[in-house]
């Protein structure tokens, strides 16, 4: 569920980084707590982000929230598919729900960032507190 | 009394089941120097008869028996009797905000047929379903401008009425918006030269309204080219909005605050009225305001419900497009039922009527030596006519014979002073254009208090 | 439907389409008187640059056609002249019909509002006796009737802060919120130019006095309470909360939304607050009109009154006179003078009532109270302290079936009741928020206690039947999901439509435009 080779932040974001390009999206978790997606407001390509800055909002008919960067860089690229089908953040988080990639800046990288066994455990305790 | 429906054994049942001896326990939560020792000091309380005797009494201090000309933001207009009757029924009177759809789909259905009719009359692509009124509409309009280009400057034509032109004020003030004002040329219209040296790149838009204050039709393609080439907005205020039944909607227009009074509301000494903003399909995340949309249940029967809700305050909070929770449903149904009545060819005729009447009451106002026309642009029914004296002395003399005269300019524009601004419409009869017309005559041709002939 | 049900039964219901769709040439609804001067050419006059070809999208329609349009459509609402709507915060009370018939009077209703102001006296005479009369009830000295609502009040409150402030030197950068505040709170802080500042409640849902103390910096220009609070309860403390602000330099706001539990009983003025709205379309029962007019008057205390939107009523010559000259004057915050007709029907109100609005209040307290001590065994009560108008429960009890808030608000419709305020306050989650108001029988109190009973036995033993309510409106829930992905926000001729789901699809373009074909 939790591809090995992505980092994941305690915002519930993931990032795939391979050399200097990433790829950056929510996690299953985050779009399960969402519901269905409605609306994605996401950068321009070129704009510049910071590691931990709201980079846009992820929409559902209730609820807006917002997608912070899991490193710096400049957006290269953004999913187009999701305007029409902004579903597929539901459907396929980790695969096709992409929203955008990115040139990481030098020094940027994912190391302060949790592996899948441990974002996975992070989110067992996050279940377990909403339910206390 | 009569709006409670429990007596007295009731609430002892209740206070009963509660557990408490009286009401008064049920505040011992406020405490004790707070809760007040005394009866208020209120007038009242009046039975049915007596509050509509004192609203009568009221009613005959103002201006019962008089013909007014004044226009100037707030028109009089037919009205239908079916209207009045719509709105009132209770399922529509005393009914809540449409947020649980399954119980208010009259109300939603309403609100879509809005919606369409605001699009219509506008040209525009996509409206919401109310604002408070035209000043509020037309402010938030530019708040909208201000988010879509991220731009911190407004022009706005000093043309655009000036009470909306104050209200723009009031708000921008408060978030860092500077707003500069373009004047007008001789013929009303904005000075378009004026307003393309004014423009740079960090203008977010500019304000007009068309017909405008002093009742002059702008040219409204050319002001949003001027706009577009520096890639700002532009913003069209309208006030009457009959004139849509005959003028050119504004349809280069990126955003259009509308005020919808004259389609089927009372003048009511001011409000409540209902504002509308009227825009482009791309622009509609940033639309201030509630918004109906079509769409089907489980078993695919179409339906009505409040949509893109993350715009507004009960889910964005601080983020919101606006703050606007209560709108003006009632009237903008008001304002649907009465469009329904008059349909399109009404409307025309209705327009028609308003455009054949004021050029009537120009021309005749016109043969009074010294009475001249103060703009030379294209108007509707509203115009702005220069006098040889103060338009105040005329005025007081007028409102012996009992006409509101003419809305004096000068208070707005220094360089206005002794012109009045002249509103007819289809409600105006001809035998009072012509009364009033013979009594400014009359009047002028009397020599001024204290002069020497 | 079964007995359990005793309030409403299933009837015949119209259908109707949309107005455009009974459009056709020649139709008209309304007539015009003939023209009396000599018709003008539009394109002489206007230009033709200026001239409009038609309006197309107009319908055309008889009268006959537009009376059943619209009773078809209101006869899908539900409605205070039907029953009880519990909705928390909302002050659903009854909307007396002789204020329709005064706010229609010619003289009231006709009224231009630049007329002179010697043609106005009864205008201004009522706005005068409006504002004299709810400075009595709130205790406070000053006040303007022009704020078009209650977030327009809010705004307007905030904005004479700051002008205050600003006098003093410094109009500071920050507005305290509580995290129970209504939506319109945190966003008018933001039109206002400040910057949100949330502060949690304490473990009683109330306002944490300890933190007030660390919160309340030199930053800070006010804190905008609600009291009673949205749980429902009076802040214990608030004069407390008053002075910490006060001796800062900050000042108090108080959004009065929840005066229909402290009129005649309690007043503002008197317990520290520096500002305040009210809300006519609540406590003062003008008519909600399915969204709106309302109007949001603000109340001050003396030392706000210079910084009053302009024009001010005040007396000249012992007549009251509309003064624009206010040099200290925040400005303007909307055209004219305000909601005029409904400043005219929360008159008429008051003055049904008098002093004996206080009746008015002790009904709604003991409302509250009685429904709250009906279901306090079969519904979750998240905090014990009082209630007052209002009574705030949770779905915890019923989430272990699976049913939530919604899901019981939904399950209310086919019991012959409007759901309750579902989700807010944000510090009860799964919250049910009942406000019964003063208008409400025993009978009434007694068949929504009942509905509300039985329904949480249905949670348990049949959830089934809670979480797929409603079962007897003309719709069932509707995909709100679908309606924002793919927006359709106006009808359009045939040709252009597009459909929002397969089923739909199936069908021809047209049945999207008629529902309930």
């Amino acid at each position: 569920m939790y591809p090995s080779e992505y980092r994941y932040t305690k915002e519930h974001e993931w990032v795939h980084l391979e050399g200097t390009t990433a790829t950056v999206g929510i996690t299953d978790y985050a779009q399960h707590e969402l519901g269905d997606v409605v609306y994605v407001d996401l950068p321009k390509v070129g704009s510049a982000l910071t590691a931990g800055k709201s980079l846009g909002t992820v929409e559902s008919v209730k609820a807006v929230s917002e997608i912070y960067a899991p490193i710096s860089g400049e957006v290269t690229e953004i999913n187009a598919t999701l305007s029409a089908s902004p579903e597929l953040i539901n459907s396929d988080p980790h695969g096709k729900g992409w929203l955008v990639k990115v040139k990481a800046a030098a020094g940027s990288d994912a190391k302060g960032l949790m592996d899948s066994a441990a974002y996975q455990a992070y989110i067992a305790e996050q279940g377990k507190e909403a339910s206390a | 009394m009569r709006y409670l429906p429990k007596s007295a054994s009731e609430r002892q049942e209740m206070l009963d089941a509660i557990g408490v001896r009286s009401a008064e326990e049920l505040f011992h939560s406020i405490p004790q120097e707070f809760r007040l020792k005394r009866a208020l000091n209120l007038p009242g309380p009046l039975s049915e008869a007596e509050l509509i005797q004192y609203f009568r009494e009221r009613a005959a201090e103002n201006s019962v028996g008089y013909t007014s000309f004044l226009g100037a933001g707030v028109y009089n207009h037919l009205r239908s009797v079916v209207t009045d009757t719509i709105i009132q029924r209770g399922e529509f009177l005393t009914s809540y905000t449409p947020y649980q759809a399954e119980i208010s789909q009259g109300t939603l259905q309403a609100i879509f047929e809005f919606q369409t009719l605001m699009c219509e009359l506008t040209g525009q692509e996509v409206a919401n379903a109310s604002m408070w009124d035209g000043s509020t509409a037309t402010t938030e309009a530019v708040l909208m401008a201000d988010r879509l280009t991220n731009k911190r400057r407004v022009l706005v034509a000093r043309s655009l009425h000036p009470e909306y032109r104050a209200v723009l004020k009031t708000y921008a003030h408060n978030i860092g918006l500077e707003t500069h004002e373009i004047g007008f040329t001789p013929s009303g219209q904005i000075d378009t030269a004026a307003l393309s040296v004014a423009m740079d790149s960090d203008t977010a838009a500019v304000v007009v309204q068309s017909p405008n204050f002093l009742g002059v039709i702008e040219p409204v393609a050319q002001i949003a080219q001027v706009a577009h080439a520096s890639e700002a907005l532009a913003v069209v205020a309208i006030t009457e909005g009959v004139s849509l039944g005959l003028v050119r909607p504004p349809v280069e227009a990126d955003i259009v605050a509308m005020e919808a009074q004259s389609f089927g509301i009372a003048p009511s000494y001011g409000g409540p009225y209902a504002g509308v903003i009227a825009t482009r399909d791309k622009f509609v995340r940033q639309l201030p305001g509630r918004l109906a949309g079509q769409t089907t249940d489980a078993k695919g029967r179409v339906g009505f419900c409040l949509t893109l809700a993350t715009r507004e305050q009960h889910i964005r909070r601080e983020k919101a497009t606006s703050n606007i929770c209560t709108n003006q449903a009632l009237f903008a149904l008001a304002a649907t039922v009465h469009l329904s009545l008059l349909g399109k060819e009404g409307l025309r005729e209705m327009a028609g009527q308003n455009l054949a009447k004021a050029q009537y009451a120009l021309a005749k106002l016109e043969e009074i030596p010294g009475v001249k026309r103060a703009l030379s642009g294209p108007v509707f029914n509203e115009f702005a006519i220069r006098l040889p004296r103060s338009v105040r002395l005329v005025n007081a003399d007028l409102l012996r014979e009992k006409i509101i005269g003419p809305l004096p300019l000068g208070q707005f524009y220094p360089e206005l002073t002794k012109c009045g601004l002249v509103c007819v419409t289809e409600t105006t009869p001809r035998a009072e254009i012509d009364r009033m017309a013979a009594a400014v005559r009359r009047i002028l041709a009397e020599p001024l208090p204290g002069s020497k002939n | 439907m079964t007995d359990r049900i005793k309030k409403a039964r299933r009837q015949v219901n119209q259908n109707e389409g949309l107005i455009f769709e009974k459009s056709a040439p020649g139709k008209r609804g309304m007539e015009l008187p003939p023209l009396d001067v000599p018709a003008v050419d539009a394109r002489a006059v206007l230009g033709a640059e200026n001239l409009r070809d038609g309006v197309e999208g107009l319908p055309e329609v008889s009268e006959i056609e537009v009376i059943r349009h619209f009773t078809r459509l209101s006869t899908w609402n539900y409605a205070i002249d039907l029953g009880m709507y519990p909705l928390g915060s909302c002050t659903m009370k009854y909307n007396p019909r002789v204020n329709e018939f005064v706010a229609r009077l010619d003289g009231i209703a006709t009224e231009h509002p630049y007329q002179p102001q010697e043609l106005a006296q009864g205008c201004l005479k009522i706005l005068a006796t409006l504002r004299d009369c709810l400075l009595e009830i709130t205790g406070m000295d000053a006040g303007t009737l022009q704020p078009a609502a209650g977030a327009q009040g809010e705004l307007t409150g905030l904005l004479l802060i700051r002008a205050y402030l600003a006098s003093r030197g410094n109009p500071r950068k920050k507005v305290l919120i509580p995290d129970s505040a209504h939506g319109t709170n945190p966003a008018t802080v933001t039109i206002a130019g400040y910057e949100v500042e949330n502060i949690k409640s304490d473990a009683r849902g109330q306002l944490d006095i300890e933190g007030l103390k660390k919160e309340v910096t030199d930053d800070v220009a006010a804190l905008m309470v609600t009291n009673p609070s949205t749980l429902g309860t009076f802040e214990p403390r608030i004069a407390e909360a008053a002075e910490i602000l006060h001796s800062r330099g900050a000042l108090l706001y108080m959004d009065g939304a929840n005066m229909n539990a402290l009129a005649g009983v309690a007043r503002p003025g008197d317990f520290g607050v520096d500002v305040m709205h009210l809300n006519l379309h609540k406590t003062f029962s003008t008519p909600h009109g399915g969204g709106g007019p309302g109007a949001g008057p603000v109340m001050v205390k003396k030392h706000l009154e210079p910084f009053l939107p302009t024009p001010v009523l005040t007396e000249r010559d012992g007549r009251p006179y509309l003064d624009a000259n206010r040099p200290q004057s925040i400005g303007r915050v909307r055209a004219f003078v305000g909601n005029f007709g409904v400043l005219v029907r929360a008159l008429a109100y008051t003055l049904a009532y008098g002093a004996g609005i206080k009746q008015a209040t002790e009904d709604a307290v003991v409302n509250a109270n009685y429904i709250r001590k009906q279901l306090e065994d079969v519904y979750d009560l998240p905090y014990d302290s009082p209630s007052m108008h209002e009574v705030v429960f949770s779905d915890a009890k019923q989430k272990k079936f699976g049913v939530n808030t919604m899901d019981i608000a939904k399950r209310l419709i086919d019991y012959g009741f409007h759901p309750y305020t579902t989700a807010f306050p944000l510090i009860v989650p799964g919250a049910l928020m009942i406000e019964p108001t003063e208008s409400e029988s025993k009978e009434e109190c007694d068949l929504f206690v009942d509905a509300m009973r039985s329904i949480a036995e249905e949670a348990a033993t049949e959830p089934e039947t809670v979480k797929t309510a409603p079962h007897s409106t003309r719709v069932g829930r509707l995909d709100e999901v679908g309606a924002a992905r793919k927006p359709i926000l106006r009808w359009k001729p045939m040709a252009a439509v597009e459909p929002t789901s397969k089923s739909a699809a199936a069908e021809p373009a047209r049945a999207l435009t008629t529902p309930h074909k």
